[in-house]
């Protein structure tokens, strides 16, 4: 593991988690969550994970985005809390 | 309630930074892991099973039953999405008002009061909100699906040799589908695929891991030992492993592409199965 680049990407992880949780757009929490899953999936790939990062891409950061994206434009797009 | 909320997230994330602190550290070769489960199957699974993927070997041999049950799972959510959502044409208000085009010429027509034009190629039904597909993202699409689609089965025939397998394979098929009725419309993608050969595939899929499983049973072995089919495929019994493994791999990949399909279709139109996105 090469800390500077782990260190960076763990940082961008909790970032979009937190701002996935703060957003009030769901339509932009949905885009965080992508981005978290994507960073995710370089976390994986770092710990050489290869499967389970090439899970994550196809799953988290692709398909799941498109149903959060598609759940969010049948309801609506301003949480109330 | 927030704030209760709040307390439980901090004492419960706490507890579990506080739990980390006893795992053994990364990669540390004294773990009870790595003692004994991870050098087996280093060492075993290339003369046991003939597999390079370690991982897929574990996946689908050594854990195979668990790997049976995580499709289920799959499949029974995509079940419940299409309990959940879809709404039969029975339940919604008749006589409905429909809209055709005329593919060449472009020209719309109403017809109300349940009145329809039979299936023709002249003919294609729309919604009452329908938009004409932009042409730069409909070619876009057509020429992207096709090599997605490619890479997809090359992730599912290939998961002995690098990563991928079924799961990830299944879920790029479905995603190039899912391109498909985004880039045109959902009414003509459930054309090309229907929602009776999705539901059908994704039972499918189950079935063929289920089935491999129960042909090993059949052939005097244990539920899910490949090796029994070694008889039946006219190869030794390791390289059945292998290629039991593989045609578990193409029952989760028909079962995820299926599932993957029917729940965007039923998210993205509410389960009325007009416009989609």
């Amino acid at each position: 593991m090469i800390w500077p680049i782990d260190l960076a990407i763990l940082t961008l992880v909790v970032i979009a988690g937190i701002g996935a949780l703060m957003v009030k757009d769901l339509l932009g929490a949905a885009i965080l969550f992508g981005a978290y899953s994507f960073m995710m999936c370089l976390l994986w790939s770092i710990m050489g994970a290869v499967d389970v990062a090439f899970t994550e891409a196809s799953v988290g950061a692709g398909v799941s985005t498109v149903f959060f994206v598609a759940a969010v434009f049948r309801t609506s797009r301003r949480t109330k809390d | 309630m927030k704030i209760i909320g709040l307390i439980i997230v901090v004492v419960t994330g706490a507890l579990l930074i506080y739990a980390a602190a006893d795992f053994p550290a990364w990669s540390d070769p004294a773990s009870p892991a790595s003692t004994y489960l991870s050098p087996y199957f280093i060492e075993k699974t290339m003369e046991e099973t003939s597999v390079p993927n370690i991982v897929t070997a574990v996946l689908a041999d050594y854990r195979g039953f668990d790997t049976m049950f995580e499709t289920t799972v799959i499949f029974s959510a995509g079940v419940v999405c299409f309990f959940l959502l879809r709404i039969s044409r029975r339940e919604e208000e008749e006589p409905e008002t429909r809209y055709y085009r005329h593919v060449l010429t472009g020209v719309t027509i109403q017809l109300k009061e349940g009145y329809k034009i039979p299936p023709s190629a002249d003919f294609e039904r729309i919604d009452a909100v329908w938009t004409p597909p932009d042409l730069i993202i409909k070619t876009g699409c057509r020429i992207l699906i096709p090599f997605i689609q490619l890479f997809a089965l090359y992730v599912i025939a290939h998961g002995h040799h690098s990563p991928g397998g079924g799961f990830q394979g299944g879920v790029i098929l479905g995603a190039s589908v899912i391109l498909f009725a985004i880039s045109h419309d959902l009414r003509t993608a459930v054309r090309r695929m229907s929602e009776k050969l999705i539901g059908i595939l994704c039972a499918v899929g189950v079935s063929i891991y289920a089935g491999t499983g129960a042909l090993c049973l059949l052939l005097k072995q244990n539920f899910l030992d490949y090796s029994a089919l070694a008889g039946v495929l006219h190869v030794d019994p390791i390289t059945a492993r292998s290629h039991g493994i593989l045609m578990v791999e193409i029952g989760v990949g028909i079962a995820v592409l299926a599932t993957m399909i029917w729940i965007y279709n039923n998210i993205s139109s509410a389960g009325r199965y007009r416009q989609g996105l």
